[in-house]
């Protein structure tokens, strides 16, 4: 196959085309004749008793069709938790209900309490203002550490903020004690992961629909994963059995996390639709997103390396106080522990490792996973702890790193936290990246910042990721409340081109593209071919959405398995059709042939046979040609690689720039090298976004001191610098048939310790060697403030 | 956004007699009041555009200096006040985004006087004149504390006459966020003196920084400066920087201000 389309093109996305003209479909663009308009009342205060809610006046006003609060929702249930983690005690954590509006009491701001369904949104907005509510303020717990040492009550219902206290490996704690008690040298760092908001372009909308004579409910949202949301929904808070409730997620204008959760706005339009027996319609407001929006991560972290004599890593210990929020968000228990203690060992060989992980209720929105999720925080503390244990053992960070690496002869590699990496070549990464980022040069170029009075410095970080996610048996015995399988349906048609189902949801990943180039290349049929259809529980199959960098790995292996299906029938055909064995039938650019001969049949010959099947072996085949497939993966994938940063401070203003940032990452296949390289920039992005930029920041009352883009600084084009990015160090998977790994979330993780490693790097040299870490983001103020700290 | 009226008179006396209806708000680049009525923290009855009106546009030499009609958007200064005072055509340069800079006037910054606006900088160490509908008013005497000017009710700034200094620099530091100054400072270099105007930094909006004016006044360097301390007990601290942060600023600031006037 010409590499014009198949595996390995840089084709073009065909999606843009559609975006890029204003021709995309979002939620917000359907609108439904008859449609009613939804505004959300929320709350203004963190944490407070519902008194008196009054209505009457609001449901007189103009076009008012009626006000929704929590009793109309008496027969729901709470938003489910899909991930159940079991504390150290071998108790399973605190579970507590999570309203689709409040019952008794508000818990964060932004909580919603009613809704107003008008004719217009105008009219919404304004009955919205004559609805009374009455709430008696209660003091709000907003700091972690305060929240589990008595501070007042998120849910009185369970008795403690303390979610769970989980300990892994438990079965190794003594031991790792043990090992610092004998350690040579030990490095302790204690930070801060900063709170995020996801601010994914779109902002999430939900339309609700309902057909009185069928009972057929339909809902359109901005969901990463339509079917999960069907499944959680219907099953669990609205009593909707599958085959009456479609859910549609249509273009959606990035998630990175915050769109795979199921929302209460979602559940309401939904259940608002049947009762009024009108298609109900909310979209988000920006300023509501930051309120209602799950946010990420948000860790405080205590991490101690211990060492021996000879620099060899022999423990980790890390106790971790995670902030789920007010309530928990649906993945939320299993972000700070399974994908985050599991990714504790890096890239060493440290034999023994121990992390307690406090979830902690507070008055805050909930947080829940954002691009990287659990694998950010892993990679950070543990890349910050090795540069400061390099700097106090004054050794070069590349060299304790290199020193450290699992080799490339260990794999696959069973590392002391549960996980079993299948291949990589850390050595290989670090290498590419030292000559891409042109180390050997790096303090000749520090010499001429030195002159223009700015201070140079380099950060290296070494990420690995657990992606392609999930085995469901192992995440099963995990806590896992849902399968991590993934499913497509090929539908090849009578004249040769083909549908594929997929039940992978697209936001921004490309996968029309990127899964055509696959089926292109495995049939040999031009990617023009080839649609791929997403979003709609009506014609996909039974899929667990995208995230976590599994859309290849895992969504497109089932597609890969429906098309070998294809492929398998195609040949039996083709074998009837040229009266040759099928063992002898090859299948080579579209054309099938009969091997040592000159036999041959198009691809079209046969699909029109499947479909016209007059002469065919109807006795042993059924006609048509059209497979389904779930993949179940056998194992994560372990993508991995080396990110150097390097940046300029400037002493004064304590302004951090970053003039280089170099990435060599080990993704094993790439279907589309160009579709990849957007994915690490994107990442890239938002990793130095987090790093130098972002912070989510309440005040002690619970109020959100950033919330709204003039305070909440996302970063622009002009904050980033021209990447350097390579993918060339490959180590493909073993255990899926492309040899994929995943590439989504890959920036996001590796980039935020190489920023403060470079920061901290170039304050050493400039001589303030005080400064032993500073706080995401490292923005101006806190440079400065730890200069002259 | 609550429903108002809109009117867009094409003379300053058709504007002062729209504004003195009940409830009346003069719009200008609407920066500030559309996103504040589109939150409805805001819902003025009438909206009184001050756009349309001819004599309040554009950018000309004249008696005084350089005269900038108050309706002028930032992106007409920027472009046409760079062959007259070109520090303050890169200020007007330098605000926000290009949307921003083909919106936003130079009146309706002045009028607000958000603490963080750049214009402001500009005219108190320029020593400039706002000129209402109704009188001249020294930039010494106009801007009173945060989002607080000498402007009565109904009353339109309808330009402002810039003196042109012989040397000028404004460094604007950013807000990460929302890219207003977290500190900005503005040199101007006059034959009688140097004026330094602050912006950005202080609790009570833009002032004067008369060490530095006096220092440099003897000695236009950004060594003049460098003995000289800057008090941080008036200063803004938020999540973008301390008090101590911005009183460092000023002092930095001014001085790369001076080296590139």
């Amino acid at each position: 196959m010409p590499k014009d389309g198949g595996i390995g093109a840089r084709t073009k996305r065909r999606e843009d085309v559609r975006f890029l003209t204003g021709k995309g479909r979002y939620t917000d663009d359907i609108n439904i004749r008859g449609q009613l308009h939804a505004h959300f009342i929320r709350s203004q205060v963190a944490h407070g008793r519902i008194r008196k809610i009054d209505t009457r006046d609001a449901e007189a006003m103009p076009g008012v069709v009626k006000v929704f609060t929590s009793a109309d929702f008496a027969g729901a249930g709470g938003l489910p938790c899909g991930w159940q983690v079991t504390s150290r005690d071998g108790k399973p954590m605190l579970e507590p209900k999570h309203p689709v509006l409040a019952e008794g009491k508000v818990r964060h701001v932004g909580d919603p309490i009613a809704v107003v369904v008008a004719e217009t949104l105008d009219q919404a907005r304004d009955a919205a203002e004559a609805v009374v509510i009455d709430i008696e303020e209660l003091p709000a717990v907003i700091d972690m550490k305060a929240a589990v040492q008595g501070g007042p009550l998120v849910h009185d219902e369970i008795g403690s903020n303390l979610c769970y206290d989980w300990g892994f490996v438990e079965e190794n704690k003594a031991a790792v004690d043990e090992a610092f008690a004998r350690a040579a040298h030990v490095t302790t760092l204690e930070l801060v992961n900063n709170r995020l908001i996801a601010n994914p372009m779109e902002p999430r909308v939900a339309v609700g629909d309902y057909e009185d004579h069928s009972g057929m409910h339909t809902l359109y949202t901005t969901s990463q994963n339509p079917h999960v949301i069907r499944l959680l929904m219907g099953a669990f808070v609205l009593s909707i059995p599958e085959h009456k409730l479609r859910v549609v997620a249509p273009d959606v204008g990035g998630g990175f996390g915050s769109k795979i959760y199921h929302y209460a706005e979602e559940a309401f339009v939904t259940k608002a639709a049947q009762v009024l027996k009108r298609p109900v319609k909310w979209t988000a407001s920006r300023s509501e997103a930051f309120i209602s929006d799950a946010q990420g991560r948000d860790h405080i972290t205590r991490i101690e390396l211990a060492l021996d004599a000879d620099h060899n890593f022999t423990a980790l210990r890390c106790e971790t106080y995670a902030n789920m929020g007010a309530y928990l968000s649906t993945f939320a228990p299993c972000i700070p522990t399974w994908l985050h203690g599991t990714l504790l060992a890096g890239n060493y060989r440290t034999p023994l490792i121990y992390t307690n992980v406090k979830a902690v209720f507070t008055n805050t929105v909930p947080v829940d996973a954002y691009r990287g999720a659990g694998r950010p925080e892993a990679t950070f503390q543990l890349e910050r702890v090795i540069d400061k244990a390099a700097r106090e053992l004054g050794v070069s960070p590349v060299e304790l790193r290199r020193k450290n690496f699992i080799k490339p002869d260990q794999f696959p590699y069973q590392t002391p936290v549960a996980v079993v990496y299948d291949t990589g070549n850390y050595h290989a990464t670090l290498d590419k990246l030292l000559e891409l980022s042109d180390y050997k040069g790096f303090e000749a170029r520090a010499a001429e910042s030195k002159k223009r009075g700015k201070l140079r410095g380099f950060g290296l970080a070494h990420y690995i990721e657990a992606c392609g996610i999930a085995p469901s048996n192992l995440v099963g015995q995990l806590g896992a409340r849902a399968g991590l399988y993934e499913s497509a349906t090929v539908r090849v048609n009578a004249t040769g081109s083909i549908t594929v189902f997929t039940g992978s949801h697209s936001h921004g990943q490309g996968h029309e593209t990127t899964f055509a180039q696959v089926i292109s290349e495995m049939i040999g049929i031009d990617a023009s071919q080839v649609e791929i259809v997403h979003g709609d529980t009506s014609n996909t199959p039974m899929g667990m959405g995208t995230y976590g960098s599994r859309s290849l790995a895992v969504g497109g292996s089932a597609m890969v398995k429906a098309t070998n299906k294809i492929i398998n029938k195609a040949k039996k055909i083709a074998a009837h059709l040229m009266e040759a064995s099928e063992a002898d039938i090859e299948l080579k650019d579209g054309k099938f042939t009969v091997a040592g001969t000159d036999k041959e049949k198009s691809w079209v010959d046969i699909t029109l046979a499947a479909y016209v099947p007059h002469n065919y072996p109807l006795e042993d085949m059924e006609p048509g040609l059209e497979e389904t497939a779930f993949y179940d993966p056998s194992n994560f994938t372990y993508p991995a690689g080396a990110y150097g940063c390097e940046v300029e401070v400037d002493p004064e203003t304590g302004k951090v720039e970053i003039v280089a940032f170099t990435a060599a990452d080990d993704f094993g296949n790439v279907v589309n090298p160009m579709i990849v390289e957007g994915q690490v920039h994107g990442g890239l992005a938002q990793g130095i976004g987090q790093a130098m930029l972002e912070n989510c920041v309440y005040d002690e009352n619970g109020q959100l001191l950033s919330g709204s883009f003039m305070d909440y600084a996302m970063p622009r084009a002009d904050d980033l610098p021209f990447y350097r990015v390579d993918h060339s160090c490959a180590t493909p998977c073993t255990h899926n048939p492309l040899g994929v790994k995943g590439c989504g979330e890959a920036g996001a993780i590796g980039s935020p310790p190489a920023v403060v490693n470079a920061v901290i790097d170039a304050l050493h040299r400039g001589g303030f060697t005080h400064v032993t870490h500073i706080d995401m983001p490292v923005s101006p103020a806190r440079v400065w403030q730890a200069i002259h700290g | 956004m609550h429903n108002f009226d809109f009117v867009k008179p094409s003379t300053i006396a058709e504007a002062v007699a729209a504004l003195g209806q009940e409830g009346a708000q003069g719009l200008s680049g609407g920066q500030t009041l559309i996103p504040t009525m589109k939150q409805r923290l805001a819902a003025p009855g009438v909206l009184v555009s001050l756009t349309g009106i001819a004599e309040m546009q554009g950018v000309c030499m004249g008696e005084g200096g350089l005269h900038i009609g108050a309706a002028t958007p930032h992106a007409v200064v920027a472009r046409e006040a760079r062959p007259h005072y070109p520090a303050l055509a890169a200020l007007a340069g330098g605000i926000g985004d290009p949307a921003v800079r083909n919106r936003g006037t130079i009146g309706g910054s002045l009028a607000n006087n958000d603490p963080a606006a750049c214009y402001p900088s500009a005219v108190l160490a320029s020593g400039a004149t706002v000129v209402t509908n109704t009188r001249k008013i020294a930039a010494d005497d106009f801007f009173e504390g945060l989002f607080t000017t000498a402007l009565h009710d109904g009353e339109i700034i309808t330009s402002v006459v810039f003196p042109i200094p012989e040397r000028a620099a404004y460094v604007k530091f950013n807000q990460p966020a929302s890219r207003f100054a977290l500190t900005g400072v503005f040199v101007a270099k006059f034959r009688d003196g140097v004026r330094v105007a602050v912006t950005g930094a202080s609790q009570n909006g833009v002032f004067r920084w008369a060490d530095a004016e006096a220092a440099l006044s003897a000695d236009f360097s950004p060594q003049a400066i460098s003995g000289l301390s800057v008090d941080a007990e008036d200063m803004i601290g938020d999540l973008h920087g301390t008090p101590a942060y911005r009183a460092n600023l000023v002092k930095v600031l001014t001085g790369r201000a001076v080296a590139a006037a």
